[in-house]
């Protein structure tokens, strides 16, 4: 086992790949000489030279379009896209082609593309920063959206999302980069299929993933010490979601508490939430419960960022107030 | 001229391949009057030289990008025109298994990867194909077929610098047809000149008659051969024009109808007919011979598209991802 944080383990499957696989590029803004926006890519210049850790213009369309069609022609791109927000620029690709070129060419397309980006709120960095807009690209059919929360996950699912023959979406949030971990430094891929089950409990599912997954779990150990049992599941994979493992889990607890710092509206946590009704409405002792991100674009200021954040104590109150 | 000497038969080819375009497109009208083809169905009459002309500089290993007015190109390219039809069918045996339609023509067999109907968004396709051979060392070329209206978006911009920052092997076909939609270039672009475009990225440029379908193949063929040598992308400008709507829906409001006649008299294919029969390559038998073929030939496509299955729809999300029931 080797102690590596969260960014250390994405660059060690980044550099894995690139060694293993003579297709496989890298390409981004800043990803070469800067050594990444989150430094995640630092020192892969120096290793893999140029043609391989590209530096790109900002150009979000061009460069998310250039890994389609790449991968369309046989290579593994892996473009990294700074952050969720600047995604959006690169929306038309996204949808109107790496989610659609298979489907509308009958089955003659792989789009074997990998595209990284930084999500998520809590580091101040204000409305354009900041967002977590993973469930936008989870209401797409066609690609796969994927989740990693720990450090561990970080390095073993990007390894699986090089090897998927789809888009993959591949989404880090932002304050996990620093998080250390012990982990198997030589681990393969990790499964990209199934949610995992990070705390096992008997009264209530806490369901949460990235970011919010080291929170609830925090509450969860809170509300073990008032004597309350709680299940916590990583979503990890968010399309296609495993609702098997969740509806599994209610139906054990009979209550569930979806914890998710996007906006509430229109959310993966309204769609998780409308599944288990779906799925084990009988199970439910409880309505399903929500802990969202406030539906204000991400502010500044640490007390307001805060707030709009969910948080361990509200985490936690929630839960009890399912209990009072 | 002679009967037999390879500028004829040649000629005679590219007769062909224009011709075949017309009247599979006159059919296709008929047939969207018909309601046999349904959606939007965007005609490339008026247009054939440019495609014909351009695809005989491409080798069966170059990649091709077209937009949603995509049936000549993929006809031009030796699609088999049972698999267009069949596809604006919405059939089985479509090219695209019906999933797509009249604007999203694929065949990866043929390296033909797509009509795609967001204005602007094949060129970042092209570019990340151009970049895979690049990166292989393939000598191959990209050729990304798009019109004029694709100029105004910013993935133009974005691709154009892109594939000269890199050194791409792309080649940017333009089909300056005067109109997006109803929009005419100089009442949407505060600098119309093309050229003047390219040359900001320092992609050399070319304004080539799109209606003379020689004057196309000799420029495409010089272009895609600096391109293959490692020169770099470069972009050929087709002044051309279409003879009919932009879509079947289209009352044609925004141009004037003496405009179109005047264009009209350039038909590209009259025109070659014409040619033909001046120096002697063409005769009246021999240009019958030629329209028979392709009755046949379209007559068989549209037997193929009647013919063909329905998509069962236990299969409706076949294809949606690798993997089943995804």
């Amino acid at each position: 086992m080797t102690a590596m944080t969260y960014r250390e383990a994405i660059r060690s499957a980044l550099r894995d790949a690139l060694r293993t696989d003579e297709r496989t590029f890298l390409m981004g803004e800043d990803v070469g000489r800067y050594g990444g926006a989150f430094a995640v890519s630092h020192g892969l210049l120096e290793e893999f030279g140029p043609e391989r850790v590209r530096d790109t213009p900002l150009s979000e369309s061009a460069f998310v379009g250039a890994g389609i069609g790449a991968a369309i022609n046989g290579m593994r791109p892996i473009v990294e896209v700074m952050t969720v927000n600047f995604s959006m620029l690169a929306m038309d690709q996204v949808l109107n082609n790496a989610a659609t070129l298979r489907y509308m060419s009958g089955g003659q397309l792989n789009i074997p593309l990998v595209v990284r980006m930084a999500t998520g709120g809590g580091r101040q960095l204000g409305a354009q920063h900041s967002h977590s807009l993973e469930g936008w690209y989870a209401h797409i059919p066609g690609i796969v959206v994927l989740s990693p929360a720990t450090v561990a996950d970080a390095r073993g699912m990007l390894l699986a999302a090089l090897q998927h023959p789809d888009p993959v979406f591949f989404f880090e949030h932002a304050t996990l980069y620093g998080v250390e971990d012990d982990i198997d430094e030589h681990a393969g891929p990790a499964d990209i299929s199934h949610a995992a089950v990070r705390r096992g409990g008997k009264d209530v599912t806490l369901v949460a993933y990235g970011g919010s997954v080291r929170k609830t779990l925090a509450a969860a150990e809170e509300l073990a010490r008032q004597g309350i049992d709680t299940e916590v599941i990583d979503l990890r994979v968010l399309r296609p979601l495993d609702m098997e493992t969740v509806l599994a889990s209610v139906k054990k607890t009979h209550r569930a508490v979806v914890v998710d710092e996007a906006w509430r509206t229109g959310s993966l946590s309204a769609e998780i939430s409308a599944r288990i009704m779906e799925g084990c409405f009988d199970a439910l002792d409880w309505p399903v419960e929500r802990v969202c991100g406030a539906e204000v674009p991400a502010p500044y200021a640490k007390h307001m960022e805060d707030a709009s954040l969910p948080q361990v104590p509200v985490i936690v109150e929630t839960v009890q107030e399912m209990f009072a | 001229m002679s009967e037999s000497t390879p500028e004829r038969a040649h000629a005679l080819l590219l007769l062909r391949g224009m011709l075949l375009i017309r009247r599979f497109e006159e059919k296709a009208a008929e047939l969207y009057q018909a309601g046999k083809i349904r959606g939007f169905l965007h005609l490339y009459i008026g247009q054939e030289a440019v495609a014909v002309g351009a695809m005989q500089a491409l080798t069966p290993d170059d990649a091709i990008v077209a937009t949603y007015r995509d049936h000549g190109h993929a006809l031009a390219r030796g699609m088999p025109a049972g698999a267009v039809m069949a596809e604006m069918y919405g059939k089985a045996n479509g090219c695209s298994r019906g999933r797509g339609g009249s604007m999203h023509l694929f065949d990866a067999s043929r390296r033909f990867f797509g009509g795609y109907a967001i204005v602007g968004g094949g060129l970042p396709i092209a570019v990340g194909l151009a970049l895979a051979d690049k990166m292989r060392g393939d000598a191959r070329v990209t050729a990304c077929f798009f019109g004029e209206g694709a100029v105004a978006e910013g993935e133009f911009h974005e691709c154009m610098n892109l594939a000269r920052l890199w050194d791409l092997p792309v080649l940017f076909l333009c089909e300056n047809n005067l109109y997006a939609m109803g929009t005419a270039l100089e009442r949407s672009e505060s600098v119309p000149d093309l050229r003047a475009k390219s040359a900001a990225y320092a992609i050399p440029a070319e304004t080539i008659d799109g209606m003379d379908v020689s004057a196309v193949e000799a420029a495409t063929r010089s272009a895609a051969e600096a391109v293959r040598a490692g020169g770099g992308p470069r972009l050929l400008e087709f002044e051309t024009y279409r003879f009919r709507g932009h879509s079947m829906a289209d009352p044609e409001l925004y141009r004037p109808k003496d405009e179109v006649a005047r264009w009209k008299e350039h038909d590209p294919i009259a025109g070659f007919i014409k040619l033909g029969r001046e120096v002697g390559t063409l005769s009246d038998a021999g240009l019958q011979v030629i329209e028979r073929a392709v009755a046949t030939e379209i007559a068989e496509a549209v037997a193929f598209a009647e013919a063909g299955p329905w998509e069962p729809l236990e299969d409706l999300t076949s294809f949606v991802t690798s993997e089943p029931g995804r």
